[in-house]
């Protein structure tokens, strides 16, 4: 069945000799409509694979005629807010607009899989916020056009007290696109229960004695970066045949590890299916502060991976302009400091640090020293030296670059 | 005449609904998948139709090891289930007596409960710290980094479980339908109970096994779920990679490529078995 079928001979010879019957006539229309059937299938894509910045009047165009309605339905990642949700609690007093906030995103793959039929047939993904990791996909949605054009006359929180790197990032020049929630570290987490001697580099994740007991991510560009910062590759640099080697070095990874995660890597730390694992900064801080465990969090000697996720608008977003108000409401100092001190990520706006020291001063006993901690904490507010250690993915200049990568690191995964 | 004409049409008229549902919900989606299967592209820039049959070659070459892995953890999970489902059957349908209904709903209750959540309780049970190893693990009878979950017997047991009844229900179907006078019979011509059960009972109860393993091998093998919750990097089953290739890198193209390849290679497989089992048609066999 997996032969290509050429026309019929017998078909071939009525043809050339000119005897079309009744039947062969039939046969073709028969063929020729099946052909079409299939072409009819065809998946339509946007046809514009370069990124480009939005048309000058871009911006004024998509928000001509928007209003406010009262509503955001915002999609966030989990454990990247406290769960009673005061910052939006607070929101709602000062605005009125009520926010549904869902964490479904848990891994860019299959969220930009999940919604981009909706958004290619230009229909409501049913959400007005989405946070989305710079990255392949960030890119994805931009090319093809799914985000937004924001409106900076309405982020004037953002514009007074965004950090300036985070005005000039290189996937989202001038932040046409997005603004950040926070940034991250991947770096190593592990289990003090049962790795007694603290892992110190990328290597210690190749060490046989932990074999069953290792988690990877499945995500290329994470996966990618370890493997290429283990072999001393710096990954903003490489090539495809860097690329190539290091799949050969995560192949020899393959039988010591347990599985490659997306978010639920935490819960197999949590169960002790791993005892190290590639792990997201804040979230190690928070599932100790809710579960009372004690695992620790280590940025390898060889580097680490730093990656900004973002606040996006989607095109096809029934309430733009309420989402702008909630995008630009998390850049307010208080409500940024207080996100901070409950997720542990790396906040886009430096004064906090002032402001969760002025908590810090006021409050008593644990929160005290808790807030202290939280203030000079290196994974929320990294010195100039952290940043030196860590590395951005790579970023691909088009379509088929992106697809080569994809390529090589995707088998180490589906093994 | 009119009359005649109605009888006529009246199987027509019965096969339309069934026959519409099939066209809408089984022809149009595998014309849709055959058709993406020879399309060339990316998600971005879109898919075009250009007979590719290449991402036939690759997908082949590259999933291979995915491909024989799945159907050797079928036939393992078939054979397993034909030794645990005939006992089973067996005991109801001669065993069973009044009670038989009631046995029959017992064995169907868990199913009454979702497939994805009775495969999670497993790795509740079955991780590495939890219910059942902990207790070992702390006796010192199992070394601490002993893990049941992420190998392939996780893996073949959760599909076992799974499909257990779709093994059970069919051969106490054909062993229901045993005439008992036919066991009297070759009781009276001096059989002993072994010889009763391999040359009378065993040989009636076949075409329920044959229906029992169509009926678990083609969906034991093609299974994502087993794998994805109670197995690893290493354990990794051919719908995985066609789950991932879809709803992951929207790698359409590949993934209906493979789809097409395992169904080929399932519906060969299974005529093969048809004709070697028996000269019974396959289909005439699964109707029953």
């Amino acid at each position: 069945m997996n032969q290509p079928t050429p026309l019929d001979p017998a078909l071939v010879r009525g043809m050339t000799q000119r005897r079309l019957s009744r039947r062969d006539a039939l046969r073709i229309s028969g063929m020729s409509a099946a052909a079409l059937a299939l072409a009819a299938c065809g998946v339509k894509g946007q046809g514009n694979t370069t990124p480009t910045a939005p048309a000058a009047d871009a911006v004024t165009k998509f928000w001509a005629g928007k209003t406010r309605n009262g509503h955001v339905d915002f999609a966030n990642w989990p454990l990247y807010m406290d769960p009673k949700k005061p910052e939006l609690k607070k929101f709602t007093d000062e605005t009125g607009i009520t926010v549904t906030y869902q964490e479904v995103i848990e891994d860019m793959g299959p969220w930009f899989a999940k919604v981009q039929p909706q958004l290619a047939a230009n229909q409501s993904i049913g959400f007005d916020m989405m946070v989305i990791t710079n990255g392949l996909q960030f890119k994805q949605f931009v090319v093809s056009g799914f985000l937004a054009p924001l409106d900076h006359s309405k982020l004037t929180n953002f514009k007074a007290h965004a950090g300036a790197s985070y005005k000039t990032a290189a996937y989202d020049p001038g932040n046409a696109y997005s603004t950040p929630w926070a940034s991250g570290i991947t770096g190593i987490a592990y289990n003090p229960d049962r790795i007694k001697t603290a892992p110190t580099k990328l290597a210690d994740l190749w060490n046989p004695a932990y074999k069953g007991k290792v988690g990877m991510m499945s995500d290329s560009q994470e996966l990618g970066n370890f493997g290429m910062m283990k072999l001393g590759i710096t990954p903003e640099k490489s090539t495809p045949d860097d690329w190539r080697k290091t799949a050969e070095e995560l192949k020899k990874q393959k039988s010591l590890v347990r599985k490659y995660y997306g978010q639920e890597y935490i819960d197999a730390l949590g169960s002790g299916e791993v005892w190290i694992t590639q792990a997201w900064s804040g979230d190690i801080f928070q599932k100790n502060v809710s579960e009372g465990s004690n695992f620790k969090f280590v940025i390898p000697e060889e580097g680490a991976t730093l990656w900004t996720d973002n606040m996006t608008i989607p095109v096809t977003a029934k309430n733009p302009v309420d989402a702008i108000t909630l995008m630009d409401y998390f850049y307010q100092v208080e409500v940024s400091a207080t996100l901070a001190e409950y997720i542990n990520y790396i906040t886009p706006v430096p004064e906090a640090q002032e402001a969760i020291k002025d908590h810090a001063a006021k409050a008593t006993g644990e929160d005290k020293e808790f807030l202290q901690a939280v203030a000079e904490s290196p994974l929320v507010f990294p010195s100039q030296a952290d940043y030196a250690k860590l590395h951005y993915y790579r970023d691909f200049a088009n379509n088929a670059e992106q697809q080569e990568y994809q390529g090589i690191f995707e088998p180490v995964v589906l093994g | 005449m009119g009359g005649r004409l109605r009888t006529r049409l009246t199987p027509y008229a019965l096969i339309l609904p069934g026959g519409l549902w099939l066209l809408l919900f089984f022809v149009v989606p595998m014309v849709a998948m055959l058709s993406l299967s020879l399309q060339e592209g990316d998600v971005v820039s879109g898919y075009q139709l250009t007979f590719r049959w290449q991402t036939y070659v690759d997908g082949f070459t590259n999933y291979q090891e995915q491909i024989v892995r799945s159907l050797w953890y079928g036939l393992v999970t078939t054979v397993l289930q034909i030794v645990i489902a005939f006992p089973i059957a067996y005991w109801i349908a001669f065993r069973g007596g009044r009670r038989k209904s009631m046995y029959l709903f017992l064995l169907l209750l868990p199913f009454f409960v979702s497939f994805v959540l009775r495969t999670i309780s497993w790795k509740f049970i079955l991780t590495d710290e939890g219910l059942l190893l902990a207790p070992l693990k702390d006796l010192g009878l199992l070394p601490q980094e002993f893990h049941v979950l992420g190998t392939a017997p996780a893996v073949i047991l959760g599909l076992t479980y799974n499909f257990l009844p779709f093994m059970v229900l069919p051969i106490y179907v054909a062993l229901e339908r045993v005439d008992p006078r036919v066991v009297e019979a070759a009781r009276d011509l001096y059989a002993s109970p072994v010889q009763v059960f391999r040359r009378v009972i065993f040989p009636l109860s076949l075409p329920g096994v044959f229906a029992g393993v169509l009926m678990t091998f083609v969906p034991a093998s093609s299974d994502y779920v087993n794998s994805e919750l109670l197995g690893s990097s290493n354990t990794f089953m051919i719908g995985q990679v066609i789950q991932r290739q879809y709803l992951s890198n929207q790698n359409y193209p590949t993934a209906s490529a493979l789809s097409f390849t395992l169904m080929g290679i399932l519906l060969i497989g299974i005529f093969i078995y048809a004709r070697v089992l028996g000269t019974e048609d396959v289909l005439k066999v699964a109707a029953r």
